[in-house]
């Protein structure tokens, strides 16, 4: 193959797209910044306060646990989301109609808006009008999302596995497809059992989809708002207030501007260094092999 | 294929359907009958929510507010990551790795972070509570990942090819909408894809930056939270709705989304 040319001139290609985040990524980023270290009373009168800001929030009890809550969901998303998302595309079929339907009927849940995702769960879970709060209720358990903390979890972890794993699925299904035939058939006559064949064969070639899909259930398992704010508002008390909810009430809620950008930024900073961690450890192991 | 995959995925297809089902058959019914026992099929069935949400323009214009900056940001982001994802998979350049992986980071930026500044950066410019300020701010989003997707498939296709074109005196532009264009044209369709799902779903900055002319419809359910409780009917109805666009889209591109899931990567 032809190797790269170099050639400055491909700046021209890129500059549109440059412009056009740079637009909406730079100048409100510089805005956070410059929060994050003023006391800002009205329109033009702030003055600098240095690093006082990032002090107060690191120390504050209220945004420690509700980052640990968000630690917390996203490692059970991963945990969950993944294994079970390569167990549904070794489950789907290869081609034909039946292959079609599983695609669409994967695919629904993420096109639907964020905020009807709560919605349909807030109308399933509950005992009196939804069918899986009247089943749980039915065979007996005290299932109550918007009063017992547990319930609540339970209710929002099932929720994000309903609406995420098809992407997981559809991910590793694709890289299944990739697999050429003969693979299968020389693991045939060597009478390979079926776990040695998705050990030994399927699981390296789904390893660079994987990273795709760890990082962006990450990524956006970590920033999640609308849907726990639609299905119980945070509660009961503030058992499901996510990262991205606690800075929505500090910044647009009470107006606490300063503290609100420090810890936009930290926020920013640890979803940064998480994603690189998992990448460079994923494409790390990937080299290993 | 054996039967235990088949009930497996079987039981996976129908946790999915499920909830869907409730909120269709909730969209039939009246708020009494919702309310008043559970019922598996709709009693007495009706269409009085839909009628409700079409013949009242502050809702169903909030349908085609949304397709309006939805569609805006499908053709921002392909005319301008198309030749930007040309350019990173055909040259090495000054700060091309850099800029590569700048742009990715914009995909992780929690969209809490940027709200506040968004609002006064799109008031500053006169922009609020247009369609073209969402489809703007939702680039952010996926003009990175439009880049990451069609790079992964223009890499694929062999560079000899371009050579031949520019020897048998073809223009780049000539060269790039006449061949290469047509030779990338599941790519272009996954692309467009992706940035109608994201822009479609997202609700946080829409809802920021908009306040009457341009309010997206996610915006306008929740107005059906009023002093006598929920409109659970109308709420069904109008989700029902949002989920038609995306199912569409589905059944157009369902060849390419295998492939495209992939990125192009696989």
């Amino acid at each position: 193959m032809i190797p790269k040319v170099h050639n400055n001139r491909a700046w021209f290609l890129i500059l549109p797209v440059l412009l056009l985040v740079a637009f909406s990524a730079l100048i409100p980023l510089m805005t956070v910044v410059n929060y994050s270290v003023q006391d800002i009373f009205e329109q033009n009168s702030a003055y600098y306060v240095g690093a006082e800001w990032y002090r107060e929030v690191l120390r504050d009890p209220r945004l420690q646990a509700s980052l640990w809550r968000q630690f917390i969901f996203s490692g059970s998303v991963l945990l969950i989301e993944i294994p079970l998302g390569i167990l549904v595309a070794l489950m789907m079929p290869e081609k034909g109609r039946m292959a079609s339907i599983c695609l669409i009927v994967l695919a629904m849940p993420l096109l639907i808006p964020w905020n009807v995702v709560g919605t349909i769960w807030q109308i399933f879970g509950r005992a009196d009008i939804g069918l899986m709060g009247a089943f749980l209720v039915g065979i007996g358990l005290d299932y109550n999302y918007a009063s017992n903390p547990v319930d609540a979890w339970f209710t929002v972890l099932l929720m994000d596995v309903w609406h995420w794993t098809s992407l997981v699925a559809l991910l590793c299904y694709s890289g299944l497809r990739s697999i050429p035939s003969a693979y299968y058939q020389a693991a045939r006559i060597d009478q390979a059992s079926s776990w040695s064949i998705f050990r030994y064969i399927q699981l390296p070639k789904l390893k660079s989809v994987l990273v795709i899909a760890v990082l962006l259930r990450f990524m956006d398992s970590f920033m999640i708002y609308a849907e726990p704010f639609v299905l119980t508002g945070g509660g009961p008390g503030n058992s499901t207030t996510f990262l991205s909810q606690t800075l929505t009430k500090m910044a647009i809620g009470q107006f606490d501007l300063g503290p609100a950008a420090a810890f936009s930024l930290i926020y920013f900073l640890i979803v940064l260094l998480v994603s690189w961690l998992f990448f460079t450890t994923i494409t790390h192991l990937d080299s290993r092999h | 294929m054996n039967k235990r995959k088949i009930i497996g995925i079987s039981l996976y297809l129908v946790f999915i359907i499920l909830p869907i089902y409730w909120l269709l058959i909730m969209s039939f019914k009246s708020n009494e009958e919702i309310l008043g026992q559970l019922s598996y099929w709709p009693q007495n069935f009706s269409l009085d929510n839909y009628a409700t949400i079409f013949s009242d323009p502050s809702w169903y214009m909030g349908y085609v507010n949304s397709m309006i900056y939805v569609l805006m940001n499908v053709v921002i982001t392909l005319v301008t990551a198309l030749p930007a994802a040309y350019a990173f998979s055909r040259y090495r350049f000054l700060g091309d790795k850099p800029l590569f992986f700048w742009l990715l980071t914009n995909k992780m930026a929690p969209p809490a972070v940027f709200l506040l500044p968004f609002f006064q950066l799109y008031s500053a410019v006169n922009l609020f509570d247009t369609h073209i300020a969402v489809a703007l701010a939702h680039c952010l989003f996926s003009v990175p990942l439009a880049v990451w997707i069609l790079e992964g498939f223009m890499s694929a296709i062999p560079r000899e090819i371009d050579e031949t074109a520019y020897i048998d005196g073809y223009s780049f532009p000539h060269f790039f909408i006449k061949i290469f264009l047509p030779m990338i044209r599941s790519a272009i369709g996954v692309t467009a894809f992706f940035s109608f799902m994201f822009s479609w779903v997202e609700l946080l900055m829409a809802r920021t930056l908009t306040s009457v002319n341009a309010k997206p419809i996610g915006a306008i359910m929740t107005r059906t939270v009023g002093a006598a409780g929920v409109d659970w009917g109308l709420l069904s109805a109008a989700g029902v709705l949002t989920i038609i666009p995306g199912c569409l889209v589905v059944w157009f591109v369902r060849h390419h989304i295998a492939k495209g899931f992939a990125l192009g990567r696989v």
